[in-house]
């Protein structure tokens, strides 16, 4: 079942053909009565899951369920930010471990992911930010996690166009620096982990949406779908902001929130910004695509959300912010904006583990960051559900947490950084 | 953008309020006797509806007092909003 592999002679071959001989990178197969197990939820994080599953586990029996279009939720919608730079031991293990991946994943999946290390950047402009971003810095490094540290020089000669002189209300001081941080191609990785996992025999059915969990005895049987009973022995929720309404179809509480997170893009312009620019304490963080779009981000509304529009007063100052970072982008127009519906632990930490369900695995939580966490979190995923036991990278991020009182703090890390 | 009615202002700008989350979480009556898991349902865990959901807002910009909101988190209408201590509309027996 291996598809046809992507190569410089497929594509001059193909481009002879005036492109219209390109196979379906997947198969869209009726869903099959039973399984061995049910992801729910296309996202990056269910595919990669589904991928691995047969990958590392021999697991090909698997259907991933999902109700709108693969990649249309926010693995689709977020702003392709890739760095490992988290403070703790558990986030630093696991993100990293995600890295590691991506930095292999075009090869592994014959599917170029355009992943991008140019470095991201994290300003700090006070003295408490300076001092914060030190300790992190270091505690990254003792991780054998690579990132340092530049003064307002250093930001200047990685991005010209800030402005790093004493005038602006919050100042550029200084900046963290993982160079191998960066971006990459947000649907490409859906589509890549989407044609790998098909090629191991994953059906994925999409315009299925997953109405029901059946429990019998403390353990799952089922799916109620809205393409009919599916059964399957193991099931894993990656449902990203509808969690708590997928848990609750099997009787749980999260710890979660959904709220709307946006972003914009403006019109095309020359290169002009090379590396990710972030920064927590005004607010906003910007890259630019190939494309030549400036990718703008910020933070969440306060609120509860699942509408995937996001209000206007966030965008407000988050272009209030961008323009006094960088004067020089003060006359650009934004083409599009849209949002995504973030799940939001009090931690902002995620859940990858087992549920008090037999068979029942969720992998949630992620919030305004997962997508640097894809590949990682698929794989430690996959681990769980196939051993019915995590992996140690994601030992930690069990639901059972919220009553260890183990809650793993990234607000520093996350709050605005995506 | 939401325009929330404060019950002692009016209406008035999203801007101007913070969302203070589920509302009419009930305070252990006595502390002492929860166990882990009682504590981490009051602590952590949240209904998050999708559709109508009550939570506690403050005008903070405004009067600075908190209220409470019923809304719906898909169509983010307003359906009513009442003081801190009213009960939830529908459960007064009205
Ligand atoms: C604007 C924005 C910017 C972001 N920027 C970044 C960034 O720069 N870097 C970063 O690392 N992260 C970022 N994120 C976060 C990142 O997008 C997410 O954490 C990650 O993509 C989650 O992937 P997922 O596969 O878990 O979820 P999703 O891609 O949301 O997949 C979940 C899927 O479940 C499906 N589903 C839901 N309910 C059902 C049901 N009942 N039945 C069947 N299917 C169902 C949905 O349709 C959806 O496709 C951003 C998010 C947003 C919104
Ligand atoms: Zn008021």
């Amino acid at each position: 079942m291996t598809p046809a592999r992507y190569s410089i002679f497929s594509l001059a071959r193909n481009a002879l053909g005036y492109h219209r001989n390109w196979p379906r990178a997947w198969r869209s197969p009726e869903p099959r009565p039973s399984y061995d197990v049910a992801i729910v939820g296309g996202g990056g994080h269910g595919l990669a899951t589904a991928y691995y599953l047969a990958r590392e586990h021999g697991i090909h029996n698997v259907a991933v369920l999902e109700k709108g279009w693969l990649g249309g939720g926010n693995t689709g919608r977020n702003t392709t930010i890739i760095r490992s730079n988290y403070l703790w031991d558990e986030s630093a293990h696991l993100y990293e471990k995600s890295l590691k991946l991506y930095e292999g994943l075009s090869r592994e999946l014959n599917f170029n992911i355009m992943l991008s290390q140019r470095g991201v950047l994290n300003l700090a402009h006070n003295r408490h930010d300076l001092k914060e971003l030190s300790r992190r810095v270091r505690a990254i490094r003792l991780n054998g996690i690579d990132s340092e540290i530049l003064d307002p020089e250093g930001v200047k000669a990685e991005v010209p166009i800030l402005n790093t002189s004493p005038s602006p209300r919050y100042p550029i001081l200084g900046a963290s620096l993982q160079r191998r941080g960066g971006i990459a191609r947000h649907d490409a990785v859906a589509w890549g982990f989407a044609r790998a996992a098909d090629a191991r025999g994953v059906d994925i059915v999409q315009n299925c949406e997953v109405t029901g969990i059946d429990v019998a005895g403390g353990r799952v049987t089922g799916l109620e779908t809205t393409r009919g009973r599916i059964a399957a022995k193991k099931i894993g929720l990656v449902a990203a902001g509808h969690s708590s309404v997928l848990a609750a179809m099997a009787g749980l509480r999260l710890p979660i929130e959904s709220h709307t997170l946006q972003a914009m893009v403006s019109e095309p312009i020359k290169p002009v910004l090379h590396s990710v620019v972030m920064s927590n304490a005004v607010h906003v963080y910007v890259s630019q695509s190939d494309k030549g779009e400036l990718v703008i981000g910020a933070g969440m509304d306060g609120y509860n959300s699942y509408s995937q529009r996001g209000s206007f007063r966030i965008v407000e100052a988050q272009i209030g912010a961008l323009v006094e970072l960088f004067p020089i982008f003060s006359r650009l127009r934004m083409l599009r904006q849209w949002g995504g519906i973030v799940d939001v632990c009090p931690d902002a930490s995620p859940i990858v583990g087992k549920t008090p369900v037999e068979g029942l695995y969720i992998n949630c939580g992620w919030g305004t960051g997962g997508f640097k966490a894809t590949p990682g979190s698929g794989w430690a995923f996959a681990h769980t559900i196939a051993q019915d036991r995590p992996h140690a990278l994601n030992a930690p991020f069990a639901l059972e947490r919220f009553a260890s009182g183990r809650l793993i703090d990234e607000h520093g890390a996350a709050a605005v950084a995506h | 953008m939401l325009l929330i009615p404060c019950p002692w202002c009016g209406e008035r700008d999203e801007s101007e309020f913070t969302c203070g989350g589920e509302a009419h979480i009930r305070r252990p009556p006595d502390p002492d006797a929860l166990g882990d898991a009682e504590w981490a349902d009051y602590l952590f865990m949240r209904a998050n509806p999708k559709g109508a959901l009550r939570e506690r807002w403050c005008h903070a910009h405004g009067c600075g007092r908190w209220f409470n909101v019923e809304r719906d988190t898909v169509t983010h209408e307003i359906a009513t909003v009442y003081r801190m201590g009213d009960p939830p509309p529908g459960e007064d027996g009205s």
